[in-house]
């Protein structure tokens, strides 16, 4: 034998397993880190196209969600306010700020602004808002503390697993419908533990879990 | 050689002529020989049969993976699929080769337990077809899902989905029982391989030669140490494989009798597919191995005995699978359920009776033929019959398949499936696929267990006048 191999070769099959392990451990913490929504998608923050800061609209002023996205509880999209939205106040306040432009022309001409859209749920899932906001589920719940946000941000990772965390234990974060749109609210646990079942139990409340509910 | 011949005239205490067996390797062949013959098919130059077949299987092979490529960059709406035929060529094709499989597992798993050892002959070829049917199988599951990409969800890994596969699901249980199947298959024919590739590596002129069987002998040196704990491994492994050769084609089986299609919902199907699997495994090996004693010069160890052992395995199985042909009818007349029988009515004198009357020729008819011991004795006859196995066995599974679906409950759902080109030339091509691994194998590695043919050739007998250790001093 000794003439085809030398004897270090001996040690060949252990250190080589010893890698293989090495290797696969740190594929999968890779894959496991990198290629999933936590890390594709939380983070994600385009410039827009007109700097509108929630964090002074929402936080500062104090202006509800549905004044501006006042489709949400009637339908399964949360609209992007149409430029006359924005004119209401912005007619009058900074009405010759640069900065507002855009706004401005597009109030003027009906062309909108074009946004950047932050959250995409991809064309298989189907989600529906309203269903969402009439039955407890914070805006925060998905889109993070938009309120001190100045350049909106993907928060949550918005996967399936996501989804699927609040779909199997509902009771763990629906609030009081009032409370849905505060965006700063908080809750001791023991109250959630209590409140929460009590929501489930009086709404109806049957988070589906097959997969038709989403992906029709 | 002078010395041999008179040693052959000794006299020697034999049982009585008519309770003699024909020996497992003929002519006296001594232990050398049997080390020439079966490595030299994998030494020297290449012979032009090989070519012969090498190119055109190869060509086939990339056929395949062409028309796998199309079907990538397509979709699955490239072969003949559609409502209500949502499975055809591809799962027929996929329970087609993994059935192929089972004989090899059969002769190398239950064979060796049940001391049968005309097994040493055929067991390494029938491993190593064993294992590039699965190669095949595998392959059609893998593609039928359509976005293939997404494949790996058929594995239970944690993922941002926040779900597992369907545990109660057959066809995840087909995951694990093919995926079994190959890595024990290929942990089997690799262990066998040792001491063989040792000798391949023993011989071997160029140092390239000696690396690479040097590398896969994992320095072998045939050391009664090294024998022991390879008995130990290789009986482990059988043992480990016996339960495989039923449960791999059950839970195949399960794939359809757990469903509620009439037709599929049958609980003989676990061992009527068995016994289907066995009998097309054999099938296959006598298609491989008629040709290949010929061609490579081997008709001293796969001895017409064996082929004839072989015949008698396939006149068993096929007649168990037409007893479950003719049982599933039974049941579906006895059972009283009228969609149950409207399917097997259909099955037989639908659209789709070509296939059926195919299948029933090829399986219950013609291995009838094997009750005469001058037909199992012909080596062409055995050879032709052989091929009518493989294509029944397609043909079976093509008939519970495509027949079951084809007219659902209401007639708007009736459908009658074509397959497309794509469909056809990548099943031609999996037999490139195959035969490109086969031929490989037997171009690059001894395609006999050297090690255990000597073991039962009749010079291994330490009695025999030739045998044992040579002096004649034990």
């Amino acid at each position: 034998m000794s003439d085809i191999f030398p004897k270090w070769t001996n040690k060949l099959p252990l250190q080589i397993a010893v890698g293989a392990l090495l290797m696969g451990t740190a594929v999968s913490a890779g894959c496991w880190y990198y290629l999933t929504p936590k890390y594709t998608r939380v983070g994600y923050q385009p410039i827009q196209p007109v700097g509108f800061s929630h964090a002074t609209h929402a936080d500062q002023l104090g202006i509800d969600c549905r004044y501006c996205h006042n489709g949400v509880e009637k339908s399964w999209y949360s609209n992007v306010p149409a430029a006359a939205t924005c004119l209401n106040c912005h007619n009058a306040v900074l009405s010759t700020d640069p900065r507002l432009e855009l706004v401005r022309e597009s109030g003027r001409t009906g062309k909108p602004i074009p946004w950047v859209q932050v959250h995409k749920t991809p064309d298989y899932v189907y989600f529906n808002h309203s269903v969402h906001v009439a039955r407890g589920v914070s805006c925060v719940h998905c889109h993070g503390q938009v309120n001190k946000m100045d350049e909106v941000q993907h928060a949550k990772p918005l996967s399936m697993a996501f989804c699927l965390e609040c779909h199997r234990e509902p009771e763990k974060f629906i609030r009081h419908p009032k409370e849905v749109y505060n965006m700063d609210w908080a809750v001791a646990p023991e109250v959630q533990a209590n409140a929460g079942e009590r929501f489930v139990r009086e709404w109806k409340i049957e988070a589906s879990q097959n997969c038709s509910a989403c992906h029709r | 050689m002078d010395a041999t011949a008179d040693r052959m005239a000794v006299k020697v205490a034999a049982p009585p002529a008519e309770l003699e067996r024909e020996p497992l390797v003929l002519k006296h062949r001594s232990l050398a020989w049997v080390s020439d013959t079966v490595a030299g098919i994998a030494e020297g130059k290449t012979p032009t049969w090989w070519w012969a077949a090498f190119v055109p299987s190869f060509l086939g092979m990339l056929m395949c993976f062409l028309m796998i490529g199309y079907l990538f960059s397509t979709g699955i709406g490239v072969w003949g699929l559609n409502n209500p035929v949502g499975w055809a060529w591809d799962i027929t094709n996929f329970v087609f080769w993994i059935g192929i499989g089972h004989a090899g597992t059969l002769i190398s798993a239950v064979l060796f337990l049940l001391r049968q050892k005309w097994r040493t002959s055929i067991n390494r070829s029938a491993e190593a077809m064993t294992l590039f049917a699965v190669v095949c199988a595998m392959i059609f599951p893998a593609i039928h899902v359509g976005r293939v990409w997404l494949a790996w969800w058929l594995f239970p890994l944690p993922n941002s989905n926040g779900i597992w596969p369907q545990f109660r699901s057959p066809l995840l249980w087909d995951v694990f029982a093919v995926s079994t199947y190959g890595t024990v298959s290929l942990l089997f024919w690799y262990v066998g391989l040792i001491p063989d590739l040792a000798t391949m590596r023993d011989r071997a002129k160029s140092a390239v030669r000696k690396f690479c069987y040097g590398f896969f002998a994992l320095g072998w040196t045939g050391s009664n140490r090294h024998w022991r704990n390879y008995e130990k491994a290789y009986l482990l492994l059988a043992g480990l494989s016996t339960p495989l050769v039923l449960s791999v084609h059950s839970i195949v089986s399960f794939d359809f009798a757990v469903s509620q299609v009439p037709g599929w919902h049958t609980t003989i199907f676990p061992p009527y597919f068995v016994a289907g699997a066995i009998f097309s495994g054999f099938g296959m090996v006598l298609t491989l191995l008629i040709p290949l004693r010929t061609l490579c010069k081997l008709e001293d160890v796969i001895t017409v005995r064996h082929v004839e052992l072989m015949g008698k395995v396939i006149l068993a199985t096929g007649s168990i699978v037409g007893y479950a042909y003719g049982m599933e009818f039974f049941i579906a007349w006895y059972g009283g359920n009228p969609y149950e029988l409207y399917a097997f009515k259909n099955r037989a004198f639908g659209p789709y009776w070509w296939a059926y009357w195919t299948m029933i020729s090829c399986n219950v008819i013609s291995p009838q033929l094997f009750w005469f011991k001058k037909i199992r004795t012909n080596i062409v006859a055995v050879f032709i019959l052989s091929i009518f196995v493989n294509i029944g066995m397609w043909f079976e599974r093509f008939v519970i398949i495509v027949t079951s679906l084809h007219r659902d409950y209401l007639p708007s759902n009736w459908g009658y499936f074509k397959p497309t080109i794509v469909d056809i030339l990548t099943f031609v091509g999996s037999f490139g696929l195959f035969l490109t691994l086969f031929l490989l194998f037997i171009r690059f590695l001894p395609l006999i267990a050297i090690s255990e043919v000597k073991g039962v050739t009749p010079l291994a007998d330490p009695h025999h006048p030739l045998g044992g250790s040579k002096g004649g001093h034990h």
